[in-house]
């Protein structure tokens, strides 16, 4: 056993490129022809690159992304009045702004925020269809729809931040500046304006899913390699006809902390702590500025802070 | 006996690190073996010592329990047990819980025939916490730049020791770390939906192959990883999250890292330093 610990592949075999199933008869010919073996890819895992299916909304979601991205950009140039080499100079604390907060929920002139709502309009829509292609492509296959139900809950979080929090508190200015340092800067304001968020019990609990998420790959990676010799990797002929991969794999966790999941039931696991780290993390900051402003007093009044400040002696 | 339906057969005899077969047997589900023992012993210890430590603290509030490191002061000797004493014997036990645990997990893992992942990928969350516990306070000479151990006053640590460096969401690992957070649970959902939604298909549908799941990534992105792919993809980026969380605290406090001054705001200057010639000045 000593002697075959799976790390990377040292073999690679390339045949004829796999073009994919169709049941229907109809993907095939919505899909592009060309494929790549890439060996540096099939270190670790498939070689192959392509092919893709390149649906409308596919096609709608790239070019909106892509015209946001180009937005965000002129934006950043008008900053520097259009001069190229202060904006590569300064490029990682250049932004697009959101508009300032007189203007409410009303749309701001073209150079005073115009431009930034224009581009998240295009985002929006951008996303939205993707999460469509998210559905269609499953839909198509006959498959069930986990993983657009999991990229919704991503959108939740979005659209929290985007647009239901800031029309809960009455101005557009609420929305998170498109740039490097300066979205940083709005998460770490965001934090001190509402008396520190780690006392925003779903920010914690959010970080609890992000770490959880961590530890639940890392384990369940690990557990899949160690078993591969028997075929761990082959999950679903596991979950349909239980093999010794399987068995090992529960015994492995079993014995280690006394409970293990199923072949599909860490996949279930998998799922949720993924999803409730935005689902959570949507609420917490929806509930922030809106329901509660300073979340240290809000832990004081409910006894899980105490009242003295802390220092460091 | 929570035995397992097939679980007896695997029940065998052998693979042991130290003491033979003298501790090689099981309690309900759980092994024991050397390493059981030890880490029932330093984790019971070291419990125990937390809860002494809530008596003098004055609180049984779970929130609020807070066992606090050394002061500065005391740079890297002994303190007093009620002066954070407390906090290094209970850093030792955690220690000696952590480790005698993954030395468990690789005699399970050599009882069973597979591979140590599982263990190598506990040592780098070990590594993690003895950066923060151990490494950096050595690195800066007081065991009071460690973290104190509680619900809450962890994250006051967290809140405080960040914006000491201006703000650490400017700390270049950082950066690395939190995307790497993030990356992993966006791989991770990726992974228990596709699975799912395989086994799980349309109502009135077959059950789907490894064939679909290639199928659906290609479609939607243009690439699928594959199924042993992805097992390594996750553990990489979950190692990477943990390490690079270990870096980005291990090189903010040592002064001798740290020459131009401690804020990760400023740290950024060599940018607009190294395209100066761009903007002519």
């Amino acid at each position: 056993m000593a002697e075959y610990q799976n790390i990377f592949n040292q073999v690679q075999v390339s045949g004829p490129a796999e073009l994919g199933v169709d049941e229907t008869g109809l993907l095939a010919k919505e899909r592009t022809k060309a494929t790549g073996n890439y060996p540096l890819l099939g270190i670790l895992g498939n070689a192959q690159l392509g092919p893709i299916h390149l649906g409308m909304f596919g096609v709608i979601s790239l070019y909106l992304g892509l015209v946001w991205f180009l937005l965000v950009g002129f934006g950043m140039l008008q900053s520097v009045d259009f001069s190229f080499a202060e904006f590569f100079q300064r490029l990682f604390w250049l932004s697009l702004d959101p508009p300032p907060e007189e203007y409410g929920l009303s749309m701001p002139p073209m150079n005073d925020g115009g431009l930034y709502m224009i581009a998240s309009l295009c985002l929006l829509l951008s996303v939205m269809s993707w999460w469509v292609r998210s559905y269609l492509r499953a839909n198509e296959l006959g498959m069930g729809k986990h993983v657009s139900w999991a990229f919704a809950a991503a959108i939740w979080l979005f659209l929290v931040l985007g647009l239901f929090r800031p029309i809960a508190m009455g101005s557009w200015s609420e929305m998170v500046p498109y740039g490097i340092f300066p979205h940083l800067d709005w998460t770490n304001y965001f934090s001190l304006t509402y008396g520190n968020l780690f006392y925003n019990p779903f920010h914690a609990l959010s970080i609890v899913f992000l770490y959880g998420s961590a530890l639940l790959f890392a384990m369940h990676g690990a557990t899949i390699l160690a078993t591969s010799r028997l075929g761990g990797d082959r999950e679903l002929e596991q979950i349909y006809d239980r093999g010794t991969a399987s068995e090992r794999a529960a015994l492995f966790w079993r014995w280690t902390m006394g409970f293990n999941a199923t072949m599909e039931g860490i996949h279930r696991w998998a799922w949720w702590f993924a999803v409730l780290v935005p689902i959570t993390g949507g609420i917490g900051i929806l509930l922030t500025g809106t329901v509660v402003d300073d979340w240290r007093y809000w832990a004081i009044e409910h006894h899980f802070a105490a009242e003295v400040e802390y220092s460091v002696k | 006996m929570a035995l397992l339906s097939f679980e007896k057969k695997y029940r065998v005899p052998g693979g042991t690190l130290i003491g033979r077969d003298l501790f090689d047997f099981w309690v309900g589900p759980f092994y024991v073996g050397f390493f059981g023992l030890m880490t029932v012993f330093f984790a019971l210890l070291g419990t125990f010592l937390v809860l002494w430590g809530a008596t003098l603290q004055g609180t049984w509030n779970p929130w609020l329990i807070s066992i606090e490191p050394p002061s500065i002061d005391y740079g890297l000797s002994f303190a007093p047990l009620r002066e954070g004493g407390l906090w290094q014997i209970i850093t030792m036990c955690a220690h000696g819980a952590f480790v005698a645990w993954l030395l468990r997990e690789v005699e399970i893992a050599r009882k069973l025939g597979i591979g140590y992942h599982v263990p190598f990928a506990f040592g780098v969350a070990i590594f993690a916490y003895t950066s923060l516990t151990v490494i950096r306070p050595i690195m800066m000479g007081a065991w009071g730049h460690a973290f104190p151990y509680g619900i809450f006053s962890h994250l006051d640590w967290v809140s405080y020791t960040g914006y000491q460096y201006g703000n650490f969401h400017y700390n270049p690992a950082h950066m690395l770390a939190v995307s790497l957070f993030f990356t992993t649970t966006l791989a991770l959902s990726l992974h228990g939906g596709l699975i799912l939604s395989a086994a799980n298909p349309e109502k009135g549908q077959d059950a789907k192959t490894p064939d679909h799941e290639d199928t659906y990534f290609r479609d939607f992105i243009g690439y699928s990883v594959g199924t042993l792919g992805i097992h390594r993809l996750g553990l990489l980026l979950a190692l990477n999250a943990a390490f690079w969380s270990a870096i980005c605290i291990l090189i903010s406090g040592p002064s001798w890292l740290m020459p131009d001054g401690e804020s990760w705001i400023d740290w950024w200057e060599w940018w607009p330093r190294l395209t100066t010639f761009s903007a002519g000045g």
